[in-house]
């Protein structure tokens, strides 16, 4: 397969104008004449559907959460990025393509994060307008902060819950063309599979939550913007209902997983507390504007906090990263944390801790701007471990949080299946090999609301779609294999819960495919996957039946899927040898143990191709050229 | 510690349900709510038993899917907390739970503590919403929003839709809810011009789902998990009562 990327050639700020100016359009009239699925309502999926019918397409909109304003794009706390230069502070469209480009270690397309940025312009524009309180100065304009890895204050936010009011903001337009019956939303209803006619997608195959009634759903095409598979770790900052379940019946029907092995590692969640925990929570890394990481300087020093004198802590981030200190990117703040803890140096009673210390800040400026800043996000610090953080530095680690992997998709967002689209979170293609904070809310938007909206106009004017209906032998196939995976985890009957099965594929996965990674560690990861997945199938127990709401049903599918996305991730991980962004193999480091590269090697996109249950997918390279930013090593020293 | 559970049970919509006692005996007071659930849930699986249903997905206190009545009380006994944030140090051992599921006409039980409250989706769609397409905005910073107004529409803003005000009204009224929405959207200078529209068709919508009306009880206020205030339910009846007096509000959109 020859993955073409139809990115445009020519200078890069004219690229997406010449592009979108080279599309073919649907005339207005014929619009309402084609219909859309759109599965998922975060902000990408959200976003454009609203956007599909407002200009003029009939849209099938599917969640599996009781309302589209669930969607897991509602927990961003932080902010959302954009070019605007508001503060005269050195920003530009060119700058903001600059920082995402090297924030992903050249391994993202320059094509693709240009237009990101240039977009990144109207979002602002277009989610004031749907009234998004996004922080003001007292004059009324919008305000700004500055977040990890960027120099310049570009992060537009409200309060600690940007990315609720954003997905409010599309949700809310949503519903105005679900009012007008332009959109027919389907919540609680989950995608189990992708139906392919004559190489097209054409639909998808359902399952009623509420009913267990398994249908079709025919359509010109098909969006998917079901978000990231962080889930695969059990414990990681997604819902508990995020998966990748639509991304990776979509793989097995054709499309091609690009980069599955990219997944970032959120330096600021609040720590595991014992067995029984079931997810991890994100402290917005905008406390890294404010707060001070640090850990004792000596091993094994388990004083309190404040006992411990300013002498004998160590403030490593500062410390290893002058200029840039505490806002280091991500991947970089992560693997800090976990050396030091590796180091014996971490605190708190499991030693898998660091401080982040806020002490200094409520000196600098007092505790009400502390307050104002960061009083959610505090609170909710201190319902969870019973701690005041205006009193005693917070205690925070890793977790997984994101993964810039995903579908792979062309620069018109289209996967290798015609009439497939990923957006948002499920494809791959803006963040290369680690996401800059602020940036995902920037790119479920960008595509949802600007891109895809007129990408997908060629499609449709191009394409010519015959008829189909219901008997049609591939949707019977489709629907008939969903019946046969839902009957199958109903009937095997074992002793042992989906969810204990799911903790342990996510320990071994956070062990071997987390942090920090081995050829080793990956290899023996590979055998115990799948002798777990044996295992799953014939000692899954799934109580109650196929009709009617059965969450232990609906879990043991997702949970299906995420051992043979795990198996991808570490096959993933292991092809690719060297380290870049969030993938960290230990075997290939520099000197100071930073990331070390491998451009003549490894500067392309792996895109796996399935090849059959129990076959090795094929692995397929889009060589990835920078005309623009030129690799070189990050550096934030 | 040691909890013992009464839960509603009902095996769907159509189901006569029933109040079941369940104990729970090594609660960790580190434990979320909905944690000590889960761990309730894997013991009833291990036993062959059907696990206690109930809506989550989150867990951090922002998606508004998860709640329940906890001894009466929408979200339990934490002020300004949702379920999943609640945690188990909030309790003590030996104490006895009722949990049911949200109690309203327009949020029918579905399973268990899983109820439908869709009836709020299309609240939003008879009108809370500012009728903007996309790409017809201007700069972000050609619209002023004075700090004091763009915070008090934050407050409001920050509903999460749960319905725990619903379900804590004596008439299961969705005012703190429309109010919120109405407040939010109305304080800002963008919102303006749908402002009598919106709260004229909300209120229709609302009264077609049969919530109840609001009687100044203030159960929601005490319930609510984001602390949005009934003033927003007092900006929403001023609303109301202006474009219905001048009848600027009855134009179709």
């Amino acid at each position: 397969m020859q993955l073409d990327s139809k990115c445009p050639q020519g200078p890069i700020e004219t690229r997406w104008d010449r592009h979108r100016f080279g599309l073919k359009l649907v005339n207005p009239a014929n619009k309402r004449k084609h219909t859309i699925i759109v599965v998922g309502t975060g902000l990408a999926g959200g976003s454009a559907a609203a956007t599909l019918a407002e200009l003029g397409y009939n849209v099938n909109c599917f969640c599996f959460q009781d309302s589209p304003r669930r969607a897991h794009s509602i927990a961003a706390q932080g902010g959302i990025n954009a070019a605007k230069n508001y503060h005269n502070d050195g920003d530009s469209v060119y700058r903001l393509f600059y920082d995402t480009v090297k924030g992903g270690d050249f391994r993202a397309r320059e094509s693709n994060v240009y237009r990101l940025a240039e977009i990144s312009l109207n979002i602002i524009d277009q989610c004031v307008a749907q009234g998004v309180p996004f922080a003001r100065e007292y004059s009324g304009y919008l305000d700004n902060r500055s977040f990890g890895g960027a120099q310049v204050s570009r992060t537009f936010y409200a309060r600690g819950q940007t990315g609720q009011q954003l997905l409010l903001g599309a949700y809310q337009a949503l519903e105005r063309q679900i009012g007008h019956g332009q959109v027919a939303m389907h919540p609680r209803t989950e995608m189990l599979d992708l139906i392919v006619i004559d190489g097209r997608a054409r639909g998808i195959v359902t399952r009623n939550l509420i009913s267990g009634e398994i249908s079709s759903h025919l359509a010109d095409t098909v969006v998917l913007a079901t978000g990231g598979y962080g889930n695969v770790y059990y414990l990681s900052t997604n819902a508990k209902g995020s998966n990748a379940t639509a991304v990776w019946r979509a793989y097995k029907r054709g499309a091609l997983f690009a980069n599955p092995c990219f997944t970032q590692i959120h330096p600021t969640c609040i720590p595991v507390s014992g067995d029984y925990q079931s997810k991890l929570t994100l402290m917005s890394e905008s406390l890294r504007n404010d707060g001070r990481v640090w850990v004792p300087l000596t091993k094994g020093d388990t004083r309190p906090p404040s006992q411990i004198p300013e002498a004998e802590r160590d403030y490593y981030l500062e410390r290893r990263y002058p200029s840039f200190g505490n806002l280091v990117p991500r991947d970089v703040a992560s693997r800090n944390s976990k050396l030091v803890c590796d180091e014996g140096r971490g605190v708190g009673v499991t030693g898998l801790a660091v401080y982040l210390d806020l002490r200094d800040a409520i000196e600098r400026l007092g505790r009400h701007v502390i307050e104002e800043r960061y009083g959610n996000l505090i609170e909710m610090y201190e319902r969870i471990t019973g701690e005041d953080p205006y009193q005693t530095p917070m205690r925070i680690y890793p977790a997984i949080h994101y993964t810039m992997g995903g579908l792979w998709v062309d620069y018109n967002l289209m996967t290798t299946i015609p009439g497939l689209y990923a957006i948002g979170e499920a494809n791959f293609s803006d963040h290369g090999a680690n996401r800059l904070g602020a940036s995902a809310l920037m790119q479920g938007l960008a595509d949802g609301y600007f891109v895809l909206p007129n990408t997908i106009n060629d499609y449709i004017a191009s394409s010519k779609l015959e008829k189909v209906d219901g008997s049609h032998r591939a949707v019977r196939e489709a629907e008939a294999s969903v019946r046969a995976v839902t009957g199958k985890l109903l009937d095997a009957k074992g002793t042992r819960s989906v969810d204990s099965f799911h903790r342990e594929l996510g320990k071994m996965m956070w062990e071997h495919c987390g942090m920090s990674r081995t050829a080793e560690g990956l290899r023996l990861a590979l055998g115990n996957i799948r002798e777990l997945r044996g295992e799953y199938w014939r000692g899954v127990k799934v109580p109650g039946t196929g009709e009617g709401l059965n969450q232990s049903l609906e879990k043991a599918g997702r949970v299906a899927d995420f051992f043979e996305l795990a198996e991808l991730m570490c096959l993933d991980a292991l092809e690719r040898n060297e380290s870049c962004g969030g993938h960290f193999r230990e075997e290939y480091q520099t000197p100071e143990g930073e990331a070390a590269r491998d451009d003549e090697h490894f500067s392309y996109v792996a895109a796996w191709e399935f090849r059959g249950v129990g076959n090795p997918p094929e692995l397929h390279k889009e060589d990835l050229t920078f005309e623009y930013v030129h690799p070189t090593q990050r550096s934030y020293k | 510690m040691r909890i013992t559970l009464h839960i509603w049970r009902q095996e769907n919509a159509a189901a006569k349900g029933r109040m079941v006692r369940y104990e729970v005996p090594n609660v960790s007071e580190h434990m979320s709510f909905l944690e000590m659930l889960d761990v309730l849930n894997e013991e009833l699986i291990a036993k062959g038993e059907e696990p206690v249903a109930f809506d989550h997905d989150c867990r951090e206190g922002i998606c508004g899917m998860c709640g329940a009545m906890v001894n009466g009380v929408a979200h339990g006994p934490l002020a300004a907390t949702t379920l999943c944030q609640l945690h188990m140090r909030y309790f003590h051992d030996g104490d006895t739970l009722y949990l049911e599921p949200w109690r309203a006409r327009a949020f029918p039980v579905v399973k268990d503590l899983v109820v439908d409250r869709s009836a709020f989706d299309r609240l939003i769609a008879a009108g809370g919403f500012i009728g903007v397409s996309t790409g017809s905005a201007p700069d972000g910073n050609a619209i002023l929003v004075s700090k004091e107004k763009a915070d008090r529409s934050m407050d409001a803003a920050a509903c999460i839709g749960c319905g725990a005000c619903v379900a804590m009204c004596p008439n299961a009224s969705a005012s703190l809810f429309m109010g919120a929405k109405i407040s939010h959207l109305g304080l800002l200078p963008q919102g303006e011009a749908e402002r009598d529209q919106r709260v004229v068709a909300m209120a229709a919508q609302a009264k077609a789902e049969l919530f109840g009306s609001c009687t100044n009880m203030r159960e929601c206020e005490a319930v609510c998990p984001k602390g949005i205030k009934i003033e927003v339910i007092a900006r929403m009846n001023r609303d109301f009562l202006g474009a219905k007096w001048t009848g600027r509000g009855t134009v179709e959109t």
